[in-house]
């Protein structure tokens, strides 16, 4: 009951909210939905205590959902570790930024629908985490999907928040054809799409082949890729990346739950969830371990460059998710879901931060226009610093046991996959480090560049919008301290039980305690570099970014241009999409298939087209009742005739 | 089971309506008020008795139920009508949409608005007839009389090309049905009688059946409409008034479909297994050339009318993969596309009727004058587009598993369908809802009136029904769809083992 209670009184607080928010007004929506999600994520960290520290499963069935031969699906709610860690992130980092968007939304005029929206989403993301199969998984996959695009969209009259929207959804599309590709295979292999049952019967397919697009190919590897690529969509994976950054048009509270610490997750979760099938496929893990490095690498060198205060923490996010990824792909899933776990807390923060600088110098994005403002608001800058250490790695704070976990674990598996992904790791560590403290001096420090104007209204955040930032504040601080040893240390077995599977072979998660010393001091080096760089290039001597980009102009505009990723796209698929879609209209269906039929045949019969048009003038009953008797007649002469 | 003639019931009361308006007499105004009540009063008791019929509907046989039977032309050709797990709910589906097309017609019909409801009446009456017969020449008769109602509510009510557009239909159609005509008089020769149910259990001579099959498709194919025998849809659409389009979309179109499941899959097993895959290849061009066409159009109802076609080759790929899910998938998407695309063409219907113009680029930014519109336009676009939980996606997803079983490059292409459908929706609903609200015949634009919430209202309880619940739809299909494989199976063993013996 309490799990029914955590995943549908966010639905019911959408719905009311939602639908009746112009009876209940603004204040009326603010408590239903907050109210609603606050008691989910206490009810969350309940059940983190009954199911992980326990080490118990639950499955509660609601209802069957789709039932064809032998394609039976079930809405049900599985509740084991790994779902209890997401739930209670989910609705901790949710139940946060209902509150943070009361303030942050105050001057909005759509407050029912946006808190509708939120709570919306975060029953979609529940749904996620809790399913029991693949096909819920799928639901509350483009559920999330569903949730994002009308948040990111929010601000309708601006085109580019409705261009980011559509471009969020069709992207994640293009990963859900892969998503929904691998769960049909799934069908087709196990005839069932449950995971208990495929989870079970998953051994037994290895080495198995089957056909697939003509070739014949191993059977786990190709539906852990399949599945893999949805995660890449959802998760915004080199490739599938581009949406991410856009889906910044969406107010800062979103971009917090739903493209930080939440939604971009799911992915991370996704493979996860399915590491009885990965476990199988060495291939599939390596292809998984390459993507995540590049991805952690490639997202981070871009933000060095961005000046939108939210760009540079949504590649930031991105780059953090491709550490995750590696840490998957080389077996290390609990450090994954650890990292997955801390990070919400500590960017999350970083986003709320952000939106209360945001708010503050009067809805400005760009840092080249802030500077100087540590002075104004300090509580917003202590939060900043907390989030920053926390991302980078400070000794003690909550990435520096999850990140430097994964940075270890790739060293220790060995593998060249993995020593890829080690160096990868440790060298966007060091952009990391800078990237985030480049964002702290531009912002917060050296000469203030906005407006006489803009820096006389400038004011700290109310406590509605603080605290908030105070409860992540608090999780970026401790979590990893206090969650380490229960979830990767030595009792990680106990704490994950049978949510969470490993090979016989994998003993990963005892030997990456085990690494030289110099591994484990690589990625402090790496952080310690990158912000003495920082330093020096923005506050000693601020003359040298300029420099460096005139120099290196092109590499500059490489970075700026996000990899020209866009730019492909658009070029290869977006353009020829609507020309080969013109020609088809225009010359297809006109030239050839009307020319050569029916319009070639009504040239022929215009008179008869002519006398048609008579039918306006009073000729239709007889028309119709001639036409009737025509075909009537017809086939009886038929019959009759040619019968006996 | 009930102890009187509900399928004549169901079939012949829209008639009566017919009778009641043709009785009424008056002034141009008084009548015409009187012929919109007599005529939803009418769908609606219609749609009340033929709950009926799936309410003792018995899920537990494939045998035809509720069967009629009574000699009608000589002693070969009867009146045989009955329902199965594959015909009932396309009843429901189209006694269901009846009334909320008279709704939509409230208004938007100002001339002749007695013979157009007694077009719609008699219209009912030939479309229940289709879903019933259980012999040709009367399934033949409903049919294609269906045509000329519709031919007539294009020709008449419709937009500035009607003419075009409702001979278009209307040639198109015609050319199928001729050859049909044709093989249903070549099976009587053969067979010596025109009752379905026993032609089903009649073997054709396996290769008379390539041409029977091919002369059948040749009908439903138009009927679908398949690739490329499509281009009279978007004309019809676009020249149909909005309750035309609804029943265009809702209900004829699935006689195809429909056609497909009761003539060639149990009559011609083996022309179907031989033509399965002309049917998913033309079944895939469609999906990617028609979503792609639908990308660049700049008329709203010519948008949503290529996206029936994308959304059709879906359907009879399902159909023709004779699995079960393909084949409970396929009926449930027709079911599911009835309602969706029927409710977006009413979606269009209430801005046109309001600006009387279907170009998206006269519209933008009415979610700003428009909120309750704006929401209903969502929910039946994520429908569409087939969003979890939304009718759109039990349907395609179990039709997509269905074709894996059988042919995994045909379950890739179309999956990547699925991604064009997105764009195309999306991007529709952008340009007409989303945006600055700068037009100035837009400003003082109204949102839905009672009367249209009355009208959408059930379109959106049903859409999360059957995306949420499907089971009483999927209950119904079971039998009847096991039985049609059982046969399909047999029938193809039988076969291998005369040409083994043979050899």
């Amino acid at each position: 009951m309490m799990y029914v209670l955590i995943v549908f009184l966010p639905l019911l607080a959408a719905l009311i909210a939602g639908l009746f928010g112009r009876s209940i007004g603004d204040r009326g929506s603010q408590l239903v939905t907050s109210g609603a999600v606050i008691i989910a994520a206490i009810l969350s960290w309940i059940s983190l205590y009954q199911i992980a520290f326990q080490q118990t499963t639950e499955v509660v069935e609601l209802m069957t959902w789709i039932d064809s031969g032998d394609f039976d699906v079930s809405w049900a709610l599985r509740i084991d570790s790994l779902t209890v860690v997401m739930l209670v992130v989910v609705n901790t980092v949710s139940a946060v930024v209902h509150v943070y968007s009361i303030g942050y939304m105050s001057h909005d005029p759509h407050k029912p629908r946006f808190m509708s929206y939120l709570s919306l989403f975060t029953f979609a993301m529940l749904m996620l985490v809790t399913s029991d199969n693949f096909v819920q998984l799928y639901f509350g996959w483009e559920g999330v999907g569903l949730a994002s695009y009308l948040l990111i969209g929010f601000w309708y009259k601006k085109p580019t928040a409705n261009a980011a929207a559509i471009k969020a959804f069709v992207v994640n599309r293009v990963g859900d054809f892969g998503f929904a590709l691998g769960i049909m295979g799934i069908y087709f292999v196990f005839n069932s799409v449950s995971f208990d049952e495929v989870f079970a019967a998953a051994p037994d397919q290895v080495g198995q082949s089957f056909e697939f697009l003509g070739y014949q190919v191993d059977i786990l590897t190709t539906l852990c890729l399949l599945l893999f690529i949805g995660a890449m969509g959802k998760s915004a994976q080199l490739g599938l990346h581009t949406w991410l950054p856009d889906a910044m048009e969406g107010p800062t509270p979103v971009s917090a739950l739903i493209h930080a610490a939440t939604m971009v997750t799911a992915g991370v979760f996704m493979v996860a969830r399915c590491s009885p099938l990965f476990e199988y496929s060495p291939d599939a893990l390596m292809f998984v371990t390459v993507i995540g490095a590049s991805t952690a690498f490639f997202a981070a060198t871009v933000g060095l460059v961005q000046n939108d205060i939210k760009r540079v923490i949504a590649y930031s996010t991105c780059s953090q998710l491709g550490y995750m990824f590696f840490a998957i792909g080389v077996g290390a899933y609990p450090v994954a879901i650890f990292h997955l776990f801390t990070h919400a807390f500590f960017k999350a923060l970083l986003f709320l931060g952000a939106g209360s600088v945001i708010h503050a110098v009067s809805d400005e994005q760009d840092m080249r226009n802030m500077g100087g403002l540590w002075k104004h608001i300090k509580i917003t800058y202590v939060m900043m610093w907390i989030g920053s250490l926390a991302l980078a790695g400070g000794p003690w704070f909550a990435g520096y046991f999850s990140k430097d976990a994964i940075i270890e674990a790739a060293f220790a598996s060995g593998s060249n996959v993995g020593m890829y992904a080690f160096w990868m790791g440790v060298a966007a560590a060091v952009l990391t480090a800078f990237y985030s403290w480049r964002l702290l001096f531009m912002t917060f420090h050296g000469e203030p560049r906005a407006s006489k104007e803009v820096m006389s209204h400038i004011h700290e955040s109310a406590n509605v919008m603080l605290i908030p930032l105070y409860v992540l504040a608090v999780g970026a601080v401790f979590a990893g301290m206090v969650f380490y040893p229960f979830m990767v240390g030595h009792g990680y077995e106990e704490f994950w039980g049978n949510a969470l599977f490993f090979k016989p072979e994998n003993h990963i998660m005892h030997d990456f305690h085990d690494v030289p010393g110099w591994v484990i001091a690589a990625p402090l080096i790496a952080t310690a570099l990158g912000i003495l760089v920082a330093f020096n290039m923005y506050i000693r001597r601020t003359d040298i970014p300029v420099q460096l980009a005139k120099t290196h102009s092109a590499l500059y505009q490489f970075l700026l241009n996000k990899w020209y990723f866009d730019e492909l796209y658009d070029f290869v698929f977006v353009r020829p999409a609507k020309a080969i879609g013109r020609f088809f209209w225009t010359f297809g269906d006109g030239k050839v298939i009307d020319g050569l039929g029916p319009n070639g045949i009504a040239g022929r019969v215009l008179v008869l087209a002519r006398r048609a048009s008579q039918l306006q003038s009073g000729y239709m009953y007889h028309y119709a009742f001639a036409m009737l008797l025509g075909v009537a007649a017809f086939v009886s002469y038929f019959f009759f005739a040619g019968g006996h | 089971m009930l102890d009187w003639p509900i399928l004549s019931t169901v079939t012949f009361l829209p008639l009566i309506g017919v009778l009641l308006i043709l009785l009424t007499s008056g002034k141009e105004e008084s009548a015409a008020r009187n012929a919109r009540w007599v005529a939803l009063w009418t769908t609606l008791f219609t749609f009340v008795i033929s709950l009926f019929i799936w309410i003792n509907f018995d899920a537990d046989t494939a045998a035809f139920q509720f069967v009629e039977k009574g000699s009608w032309l000589g002693n070969n050709i009867n009146y045989h009508m009955g329902v199965d797990g594959i015909s009932m709910l396309f009843i429901i589906l189209t006694t269901f949409l009846m009334p909320l097309c008279i709704l939509a017609s409230w208004e938007a019909i100002t001339v002749r608005v007695r013979e157009y409801m007694i077009a719609f009446l008699i219209m009912e009456t030939l479309m229940i007839g289709v879903f019933c017969a259980l012999d040709m020449v009367l399934f033949y008769l409903f049919f294609e009389a269906g045509l000329i109602p519709m031919f007539l509510i294009i020709g008449v009510w419709g937009g500035a090309q009607r003419v075009y557009a409702s001979f278009k239909f209307f040639l198109y159609t015609l050319i199928g049905s001729v050859l049909m005509l044709v093989a249903m008089i070549t099976m009587y020769f053969i067979a010596g009688t025109t009752d379905i149910p026993t032609l089903i259990d009649f073997s054709f001579d396996p290769h008379l059946q390539l041409w029977l099959w091919l002369a059948f498709f040749a009908s439903f194919a138009v009927k679908v409409p398949m690739w490329p025998v499509h281009t009279w849809l978007p004309d019809a659409h676009v020249q149909a008034p909005t309750a035309g389009s609804v029943i265009l979309a809702g209900v004829l179109l699935k006689m195809g479909g429909y056609g497909f499941l009761r003539f060639s899959i149990p009559m011609f097993p083996e022309g179907s297994e031989y033509f399965a895959p002309l049917v998913f290849a033309l079944s895939v061009v469609a999906i990617i050339y028609t979503s792609l066409v639908a990308l660049v159009q700049k008329d709203m109802k010519k948008l949503i009318a290529y996206s029936s076609v994308a959304h059709m080759g879906f359907i009879t790929i399902g159909i023709f993969t004779f699995t079960q899910q393909g084949l409970e998938g396929g009926i449930l998407q027709m079911i599911s596309h009835g309602i969706v695309s029927g409710a977006l063409f009413l979606c269009v219907g209430v801005v046109y009727d309001r600006l009387h113009t279907r170009e998206i680029a006269r519209y933008g930014g009415l979610v700003n004058r428009m909120p309750k519109y704006a929401l209903i336009f969502l929910i039946f676009t994520m429908a569409t587009i087939g969003l979890p939980g939304t009718s759109g996606f039990v349907g395609e997803f179990l039709i997509l598993v269905g074709a894996y079983q059988v042919n995994t490059t045909v379950a890739f292409i179309a999956t990547i369908g699925v991604i064009l459908g997105a764009a195309y929706s999306l991007w529709l609903y952008r340009r007409v809802v989303f945006g600055e609200l700068v037009k100035e015949d837009l400003k003082n634009i109204m949102d839905v009136g009672r009367r249209e919430i009355l009208i959408f209202a059930p379109l959106i309880i049903v859409a999360f029904w059957i995306g949420i619940y499907p089971e009483p739809f999927l209950d119904v299909m079971h039998a009847s769809v096991t039985n049609l494989m059982d046969q399909h199976e047999t029938a193809i063993e039988a076969s291998k083992t005369i040409l083994n013996a043979a050899k």
